[in-house]
């Protein structure tokens, strides 16, 4: 049954990996998958059925099977859609929605993207599948936007402007294309051709332009907002070429705070874009879990610049800022992020003594942040005058009150002890456990008293 | 070495976590005990009884690296030798606090053997003769406080050995021993 379908990549988390510029649309929870008549494959039970403007993907519930058994059927392999009959028996029934999907002549759906016998094979085939919705879900929601995404055909215009990559600008502006055919002061278009740095100050305003108003379309309304999206993952993908071969072509002309900038800008970039936002109204009841599956997926890279632990409001920035638009509110990414103990996902929600909530990764172990907190206090300067959180904060690379919860932990556990004083709250090396209560002047040679007296001695204390 | 007159302070009196009062269990007992044992000793070594928690007393601060202890700390070690025996609150603010460095009992026992010592089995002594008189110069018994020494031959007088009187003045008792 495996070799029917096409194959959808999953994460580890379990959300599903999508292609270039593609875009969630709908989910339905509790979706059997089922042939009607041919009996190509097993019917899949009770899964995730995920509409995107390219696919239609099938999840196995949690983490019951292998994520290896997700189903994909490319949209250009579905050859109709049925509407849905409104009888009598419907009434009792489940949802179903049908469907009919060309199927190549070695017995799998036709794939578009691997090219085996598609122009042959095309139609010889078909098969219709029904998908019964056990669910809650909205059901003719679901069908309105698989018409839609369907009839859009996505899968196409991504084709074209993958093919032509360096045009997209030029059919906006008009200039590019008019440059090269004449020698005229006028262009093919009948509009003045600008020369010289008049010409580029015009090239760039007109493009300046164009930019604006895209955004002003985007912002109209969220509908215009949804079929944006991509044009402005374009556009940030552009720009970010821009600024690639730009750093190419001129490195020797760029000084480096120029080039510091662009860093930082292709750097920013990168981190903006989740493509396809997990929202209210794609997912519905299945909010919550799919959301939390994308911010494990999304707080790896975090986690790991901030060494395997991360404050949770950091992260609520973070992924509303990748998000853009579609934010979630802190109830919703708490929630997400409870939901974590269910699923299979490697990273966990951490609640300190204090109330302070972190996110860190589950191999992240506590033990080796204290041997470096025990070379921090071992230092003359620090077994002298201890240390302060945010000394410690700057040893570790960490936030000062992240440092703060874990020089707090290692002294419960009595690798610290504290000083609170006029100076202020800091730490030392516990030094109580190796003093003899019966002989209270006996320093043991070698041990961490020793090496305390001879730190404290050498800064002339007594 | 750090010193306070004659009495050899540990390395420890100049740790600054030792005058804030540790929350971690384990390092709080810890802590609590090395207190416990260096006001015993020092009060020893200088024959203190009386403590008075909100004045100054030398081992309350350390000037070298300026640390002092907290009102709370300062409770919370009286109280730790209040609850073994080894001293006693004498009002009900604790703010005077009573240090027994020897238990009444292992007073009257030192009683007992300075009597035995210097042959005074059948004798007549005032209390004050046996705080400050020539026979205890010398001896742990000189200058002790008045309230411990009345306790301690209290219980030696419960036990037979001694019988006490009303002396002459009405501030000085006799004590008759009987051993």
């Amino acid at each position: 049954m495996a070799n029917f379908f096409s194959k959808a990549e999953v994460t580890s988390s379990g959300r599903p990996v999508l292609l270039r510029s593609e875009v969630e649309c709908h989910l339905l929870s509790s979706v059997d998958l089922e042939p009607e008549d041919h009996h190509n494959f097993s019917p899949l039970k009770s899964g995730l059925l995920i509409l995107t403007t390219h696919r239609l993907l099938w999840l196995p519930s949690s983490s019951a099977s292998t994520p290896t058994s997700a189903a994909a059927i490319p949209l250009p392999a579905i050859s109709h859609i049925f509407s849905s009959k409104k009888s009598l028996k419907s009434m009792f029934h489940s949802p179903r929605i049908r469907f009919q999907v060309l199927v190549s002549p070695d017995g799998r759906v036709f794939d578009p993207g691997s090219g085996s016998g598609s122009g042959s094979g095309l139609g010889s085939r078909s098969v219709v599948l029904t998908a019964v919705v056990r669910g809650k879900g909205d059901c003719d929601g679901f069908l309105g936007k698989f018409w839609d995404s369907w009839r859009a055909r996505a899968w196409e215009t991504n084709e074209t402007s993958g093919s032509g990559s360096s045009s997209v600008s030029g059919s906006g502006t008009g200039t590019g294309t008019g440059t090269g055919t004449g020698g005229g002061l006028y262009s093919s278009d009948g509009s003045v051709r600008m020369v010289g740095v008049a010409g580029i100050l015009r090239k760039e305003q007109e493009l300046w332009e164009s930019t604006d108003k895209s955004l002003q379309d985007a912002f109209q309304d969220l509908n215009a907002l949804m079929s944006k999206a991509k044009e402005m993952v374009m556009l940030a993908e552009k720009m970010r070429q821009k600024l690639l071969s730009g750093t190419n072509s001129q490195a020797s002309a760029t000084n480096d705070e120029d080039m510091g900038s662009k860093e930082e800008m292709q750097d920013w970039l990168l981190s903006v874009g989740i493509i396809s936002p997990v929202t209210k109204e794609s997912a519905g009841a299945l909010y919550h879990q799919q959301l939390s599956r994308q911010l494990a997926d999304f707080v790896r890279t975090p986690l790991e610049r901030a060494g395997g632990m991360i404050n949770l409001i950091d992260v609520y920035c973070l992924f509303n800022r990748a998000r853009g638009t579609e934010l979630i509110s802190p109830d919703d990414m708490l929630q997400a992020c409870s939901l974590w103990e269910k699923f299979d996902v490697p990273v966990m929600l951490r609640k300190f003594d204090s109330g302070v909530m972190v996110i860190q990764n589950k191999s992240h172990s506590d033990e080796e942040v204290f041997v470096r907190i025990k070379s921090l206090v071992t230092k003359p300067e620090a077994l002298r005058s201890g240390i302060s959180p945010s000394d410690a904060a700057m040893t570790l690379g960490i936030a000062p009150a992240m440092a703060k919860e874990h020089l707090l932990t290692a002294e419960s556990t009595g690798l610290l002890c504290r000083d609170v004083s006029p100076d202020g709250f800091r730490f030392y090396i516990n030094l109580f456990p190796e003093i003899d209560p019966r002989d209270v002047y006996l320093v043991k040679d070698y041990g961490i008293c020793d090496t305390w007296i001879k730190a404290v001695s050498t800064s002339g204390l007594r | 070495m750090q010193k306070l007159g004659d009495f050899k302070l540990p390395h420890f009196f100049n740790y600054p976590p030792y005058f804030t009062l540790q929350p971690v269990r384990e390092t709080r007992e810890k802590q609590v005990q090395l207190w416990k044992d260096l006001i015993l000793d020092y009060c020893r070594t200088q024959k203190i009884f009386i403590i008075g928690l909100e004045e100054e007393f030398p081992l309350f601060s350390n000037p070298v690296i300026e640390r002092t202890l907290s009102h709370e700390a300062r409770e919370a070690f009286f109280s730790a030798l209040v609850s073994e025996g080894r001293a006693e609150w004498l009002d009900k603010g604790h703010r005077k606090c009573l240090i027994l460095w020897h238990r009444i009992q292992d007073w009257a026992g030192i009683i007992l053997n300075f009597v035995k010592d210097n042959g005074f089995e059948d004798s007549v002594m005032t209390v004050e003769e046996i705080r400050s008189g020539i026979e205890s110069r010398g001896t742990e018994l000189h200058g002790i406080d008045r309230t411990i020494l009345m306790r301690a031959l209290k219980i030696l007088e419960q036990k037979g050995k001694l019988a006490i009187f009303k002396g002459t003045s009405a501030d000085d008792e006799g004590v008759k021993f009987s051993v």
